[in-house]
């Protein structure tokens, strides 16, 4: 051995430029590994930004609003007069308030700091005795004076930009001139009073210090040339309606009068109606006890609010029935403020409004979501309550003659949880509904966030098209991979599986384009399909069973879908040739006409049917191709093991190969589903989009994901409708993701059990 | 042999056999509807013959009809009575054709229903012209006249040859104009803009010294100079084109002048013969996949929809492919495995069924409104408030559509790297390769087809997703293409046109749906040509990996 044993090879592996190598290869691999790992960290990290960026938009949502004291000063010019109104422009810079000596008085918001006085035109003596004002977004408001008379007024900003600073310079207009207008006669002091202002007319209507109500109307003219408005007065006369008035309201309409007596009722005038049936009705606000407090238009003018002396405030508006007459209704009551209510406020953009009480609670309340958005202290006795037009900085003024300027965090008081998914009665509507209904051409819209019709039509088009694709998908795969000659399988598999890739537009496009108009014009062949086909593979089959095996040995096992092709092809087009007879024999010539007529069942083109087989169509493959490799990978020892005990094929089938692969078709059919779910073109394509709940099969629908197709573009960025198709993409996000999760554990759940048998 | 009934049930042939019509019905449906597209797609190239008949119309009067049979449709007689039709056989039901008669600007709709039975005399005189026309859809009718200049030039049958000389010559000045107004005018227009945009940098950075002015002025007096001789080219073209007129009459007897520069196509398909018919089919074929579109996407080709797709597709794929092939690495080589990564698989898999709008928001979101607004208030300051990259793009577009299918490409290069069996890795590192070594030169070249599978699928997966890119960046027609000759040449800011979307748009929002009807098919007949011949080449990659990797485990 020691002689043969071999000679060392004179190798040097630490020659300088070997180390060199050796360590420049080294620095290689680390740097690879570097930087694959962070790529591929960052990589995942990217994806899972979908999840958290989602998130971020739609958080706001539900964060709850937040109010900060920005600054707290003395009533700007005490000496002016007792506030009787009070507001801030849409900066939030600069505010006024209005005495009950006749004097508007604009000072800066931050320190009080006044910044002009304006002296309104009113006689000596006469004192300002009562305020309301129009819509808010036309700064518009009548003062109601001591002798009768009432003056309509606007507060204007004009903003100019010297040196790059904003400069808000607040002014007086006099819409309508300076000179007041007489209401009452007898020269009372009006001790209420409302105006309502449309394009051509101008209503002003109050209360006097007899309990009498007084009104006028005019209507506007104007000057072609000039563009100057004039009014002309037309008198109106209130009958002796035997009540004690102390509150009123004009809606904007001005057909409705809304008048709170002392007794804790409202009476509903309509001065549409002949003089004698001008009450249109009556209704009280509570119990006997129960008086009214404060009531308040809403923005949009159809609503109002009523605040009694319990501190509760409802919220009422007219509600037309089905013989078009219009009653007032109590549509919901807010939570109390806690004391009786002492200052309300409209929000201007918003259906918002923030009542306060003599302890010093303001709550911010929304009356589309019923919900309360926040509640602070101010820890005194609220006199005047105002409110910017962004509804960003409140201005509140306490008894105590000091003024608090408060920063508001409110931006989407809209949602809660019953706004978006329980019935509510929105304005002008007979009872409560789910509606989604996003916006509108005005700006006092209502906008109707109620995602339950949504929700319900991406299930309902997910029902339909799970029910035209597990059926025949997982037939379909049963055969293939159980039955199947494999020659074939190699042919078929491929082919169903090039569906899938298929781009849903064209599947969309055929459903809406073709498939539709087909499907209206041959309804009954359509269903009739449905039985025929079947019946004739039953049929077909029943007899090649029968044929003498001359014939049947002509075709191999597992070849059976070939034959039945012309048997279907067949079905399916005796099925359509059959379909004029059909419909002349049971449905009078036009099932269509029919189906509305005579059963009573509503019929879109694009229905959820057309739907349901497109999107069936887009859903086979997946369910498909699961289920096929689910249960071709059922170990074959334990289908020879049946079969070899002398069961039959269908009864391997049944009691061993489907228990086994159970789970792999489980979790095709939710992964199918998670498709249906979330399909966005078909559904935009094959329907009409009509944000309906009905399970009418022949009635359309909209789903979460085409609502966020539609309407995603148009939403400006940052507000509540934004943010909600946030929330519906985040749903469709989290139903697939979690659906997909179970059904891929579902199924390595069954890989495990694969390998223990 | 003989099995009754009740055995038959009782072995349970019958859901065997039903089992076996789902699969056959699967099929049906799958090359029913392939059968379908091509069929309605490929046959609106043809050159019909064009039909001449009298007609009596419902209320008995009669009147000649020339137009193209489109389809044949039964209908109840009960409901053609309702129509108002007065009907007086026993039939059950009678047929009813559609005939496509053009002439919208005379008769205001393209397509007329007529009952089978009241078309008499039917004949195809070879006569009969068809114009596509740029406004107003296709004439059908007679040539009566070539004008020039409002002169008589040629009439009867001398009328038509003279004509197509004419047509030629035109087009040709067409296409002059089309060059000089896109493309020429296009780069001025691209210049001046420019111009504007870096005179208003200087302004909001605050030096924009007078000599920068008076350069600027100068070199926007040199592109008005441009411009301007094109200009009078243009006038000179334009009388040249708008030389030629022709008189026609419609099937009514109204005789109608036509601008010879309006007229796209004249033909006349009663006299052509199949060979001519072939050559007008393919040169149709052509003009369709390379023509820009006209009268509101509803005829002319889609070339600006196929361009952008696949320059989206081709950007996205430069995108997904690196990071998604990193990923995938970095999950199966270099990730410890355990439950977290198992997680991560998992998590990564569903992504891919994540709906497609999803992702849209997110891009809509995230890509646009976030980062895009970012950059625009970084970089291109002076183009506000007009956003650069604050909007929908392409750019936008392919990176949203290159997450969309990430976990695609993820999931193949995972999966084919899974493949590749261990012994070949550990006969790498004993060799002394080091691990990065082992990827690069061994692991990596034998995953490729894996990587490009893939690609393959995910481009597949892109070009036909139309969801996510309605919120991303897509129009339905966009003044020019997103690559041109005018700096910075790509123009990822850009919104661009795509071919799912122009079946959407098309199909779906167009003014008249039933003539742009045929267009889609054609358009859909494309997408999906491109989309399975992708997937059928990726299945026969992923095959054949398969096979190789077989023969490496032995």
């Amino acid at each position: 051995m020691s002689d043969s044993t071999p000679q060392q090879p004179n190798l040097d592996f630490n020659t300088p430029r070997l180390v060199r190598h050796r360590k420049k290869r080294k620095l290689k691999d680390q740097l690879a590994r570097v930087s694959i790992g962070t790529g591929g960290i960052s990589v995942i990290v990217a994806i899972s930004l979908i999840f958290f960026y989602l998130l971020y938009e739609v958080a706001p949502l539900f964060t709850s609003a937040e109010a900060e004291q920005l600054a707290t000063y003395e009533v700007p010019v005490k000496e002016a007069g007792e506030t009787i109104y009070s507001g801030a422009e849409e900066q939030g810079e600069k505010a006024f308030r209005v005495t009950d000596q006749g004097v508007v008085i604009f000072f800066n918001t931050i320190d009080g700091s006044v910044h002009s006085r304006v002296d309104l035109p009113i006689d000596e003596g006469v004192s300002v005795t009562s305020v309301a004002n129009a819509d808010p977004a036309s700064h518009i408001f009548v003062l109601g004076l001591s002798d009768g008379k009432a003056l309509v007024l606007k507060h204007s900003y004009k903003i100019t930009y010297p040196d790059d600073v904003r400069d808000i310079a607040p002014f007086i207009e006099f819409p309508f001139g300076e000179d007041a207008m007489t209401l009452d006669e007898a020269g009372e002091a009006l001790t209420e009073i409302s105006i309502a202002l449309s394009e051509d007319a101008l209503l002003i209507v109050g209360v006097t210090e007899s309990r009498a109500l007084v009104g006028q109307r005019f209507e506007q003219e104007e000057d072609f040339l000039s563009g100057e408005k004039t009014l002309i007065p037309e008198d109106i006369e209130f009958p002796d309606l035997g009540v004690t008035a102390n509150k009123i309201i004009a809606e904007p309409a001005m057909r409705f009068l809304f008048v709170g007596t002392e007794a804790g009722q409202v009476q509903v005038l309509d001065t549409f109606a002949p003089r004698e049936n001008i009450v249109n009705s009556t209704v009280k606000i509570g119990d006997a006890e129960t008086r009214i407090a404060d009531m308040t238009l809403l923005l949009g003018g159809s609503s109002i609010l009523v605040s009694d002396t319990n501190g509760l405030t409802s919220q009422w508006f007219m509600v037309r029935n089905d013989n078009n007459e219009y009653r007032l209704e109590k549509i919901r009551t807010f939570e109390p403020v806690g004391e009786s209510v002492s200052a309300a406020e409209i929000e201007q953009r918003r259906k918002g409004f923030i009542l306060a009480d003599e302890t010093g609670n303001v709550v911010f309340y929304n009356s589309t979501a019923h919900s309360t958005a926040l509640r602070i202290n101010v820890e005194a006795n609220v006199k005047v309550l105002s409110i910017a037009p962004r509804a960003n900085k409140l201005l509140v003024e306490t008894t105590d003659g000091m003024m608090q300027w408060w920063a508001i965090d409110n931006e989407h008081p809209e949602i809660s949880f019953s706004a978006l998914w329980e019935k509510v009665w929105y304005e002008g509507y007979q009872e409560p509904e789910f509606v989604w209904q996003s916006s509108a051409a005005n700006n006092d819209f209502e906008p109707k966030y109620s995602l339950s019709p949504l929700a319900f039509g991406t299930l309902k088009a997910a029902f339909y098209a799970m029910l035209v694709a597990t059926p025949l998908a997982i037939c379909g795969a049963l055969y293939t991979a159980y039955f199947m000659s494999p020659a074939l399988r190699r042919k078929v598999k491929p082919s169903i599986e090039l569906m899938e890739a298929l781009p849903t537009v064209i599947l969309g496009f055929l459903a809406g384009l073709f498939f539709a108009p087909f499907m209206e014009e041959n309804l009954p062949g359509v269903f009739s399909i449905l039985i025929v086909t079947p019946l004739f593979i039953l049929l077909f089959g029943f007899i090649w069973t029968n044929l003498p095996s001359k014939i049947r040995i002509l075709v191999p096992d597992g070849w059976d879908p070939i034959l039945l092709l012309p048997v279907i092809l067949f079905g399916g087009w005796l099925s359509m040739a059959m379909s004029p007879s059909l419909e002349v024999m049971f449905f009078d010539g036009d099932m269509r006409q029919w189906l509305t007529v005579s059963a009573g069942i509503d019929f879109d083109q694009r229905n959820a049917l057309v739907v349901g087989a497109a999107m069936g169509f887009a859903v086979i493959p997946t369910i498909f191709s699961i289920t096929e490799d689910a249960v071709f990978s059922v170990p074959k020892h334990l289908t020879q093991g049946s079969l070899a005990l002398g069961a039959t094929q269908w009864q391997t089938m049944v009691r061993v190969v489907l228990p086994t692969a159970s789970p792999g078709i489980f979790s095709a059919v939710m992964i199918g589903m998670g498709r249906a779910v979330g399909e966005t073109m078909i559904v935009l394509m094959a329907t009409g989009n009509t944000p309906i709940m009905d399970v009418n099969i022949f009635e359309g629908m909209r789903t979460l994901s085409a609502n966020i197709a539609v309407e995603m573009p148009e939403s400006e960025v940052g507000s509540t409708h934004y943010r909600i198709l946030f929330l519906a993409a985040f749903v469709l996000f989290l139903f697939t993701f979690v659906v997909n999760t179970l059904a891929e554990f579902v199924r390595q759940r069954l890989r495990g059990k694969y390998s223990v048998i | 042999m003989r099995v009754s009934v009740k055995k038959w049930f009782k072995d349970g042939d019958p859901w065997v056999w039903i089992n076996a019509g789902a699969v056959a019905i699967s099929m049906v449906m799958v090359f029913g509807l392939l059968a379908l597209i091509a069929s309605r797609g490929l046959v609106h190239f043809w050159a019909n013959d064009v039909m001449q008949a009298e007609v009596e119309a419902k209320n008995g009067n009669k009147y000649t009809i020339i137009g193209e049979l489109v389809e044949t449709v039964k209908t109840p007689t009960a409901q053609l009575k309702d129509a108002g039709y007065d009907i007086t056989t026993d039939a059950e039901y009678l047929d009813r054709n559609l005939v496509k008669i053009g002439n919208r600007d005379i008769t205001g709709a393209d397509f007329r229903w007529v009952l089978d039975q009241n078309i008499e005399n039917r004949r195809f005189p070879e006569q009969i012209i068809v114009m596509e026309r740029r406004e107003w859809g296709n004439f059908y009718g007679f040539l009566k006249q070539v004008k020039e200049k409002g002169e008589v030039v040629s009439e009867g049958d001398a009328a038509w040859p003279a004509m197509e000389e004419r047509l030629e010559r035109v087009l040709d000045f067409y296409d002059d104009i089309h060059y000089i107004e896109k493309t020429e005018i296009g780069a001025i227009n691209a210049g001046i803009e420019r111009i504007r945009l870096e005179e208003r940098g200087l302004e909001l950075e605050d030096r924009l010294t007078p000599q920068a002015k008076a350069d600027f002025a100068s070199s926007r007096a040199a592109l008005d100079a441009e411009y301007a001789v094109l200009q009078k080219q243009l006038i000179e073209l334009y009388t040249q084109i708008n030389r030629d007129q022709v008189l026609v009459e419609s099937m009514d007897g109204t005789q109608i002048t036509i601008d010879l520069a309006k007229v796209v196509h004249a033909y006349r398909p009663n006299s052509m013969s199949l060979g001519d018919k072939l050559v007008f089919y393919v040169a149709k074929l052509y003009e369709f996949v390379s023509d820009e579109p006209r009268e509101a996407n509803t005829e002319g080709g889609i070339f600006p929809a196929i361009f952008g797709t696949v320059l989206m597709v081709i950007i996205m794929s430069i995108i997904v492919t690196p990071f998604g092939v990193v990923a995938a690495v970095y999950l199966r080589e270099y990730a410890t495995q355990g439950p977290l990564t198992r997680i991560i698989r998992i998590a990564v898999n569903n992504l891919a069924g994540v709906p497609s709008i999803v992702y849209g928001v997110f891009g809509l979101g995230f890509f646009i409104y976030f980062v895009g607004s970012g950059i625009d208030q970084a970089f291109f300051p002076e183009a506000l408030p007009s956003p650069t990259f604050g909007t929908g793009g392409l750019l936008w577009a392919s990176i949203t559509l290159a997450i969309l299918t990430l976990p695609v490409v993820i999931v193949a290069t995972e999966e084919g790297l899974s493949r590749i069996p261990r012994s070949i890795r550990e006969g790498s590192l004993a060799l002394g390769a080091t691990k990065a070594e082992t990827l690069w030169r061994v692991i990596l070249p034998m995953a490729s087809p894996a990587m490009m599978t893939g690609v393959i699928l995910a481009i597949a997966r892109a070009a036909g997703e139309v969801a996510p890119l309605m919120l991303v960046g897509v129009v339905k027609l966009a003044p020019s293409l997103p690559l041109d000759g005018n700096y910075p040449y790509l123009h990822l800011d850009q919104k661009f046109m795509h071919l799912g979307f122009h079946i959407y748009d098309v199909g779906f929002q167009s003014p008249n749906v039933e003539a742009a009807r045929p267009l889609v098919y054609a358009t859909s007949l494309l997408l999906v040509a491109v989309i399975a011949l992708l997937n059928l080449s990726a299945v026969s990659i992923r095959n054949r990996l398969r096979e190789k990797y077989k023969s490496l485990e032995m």
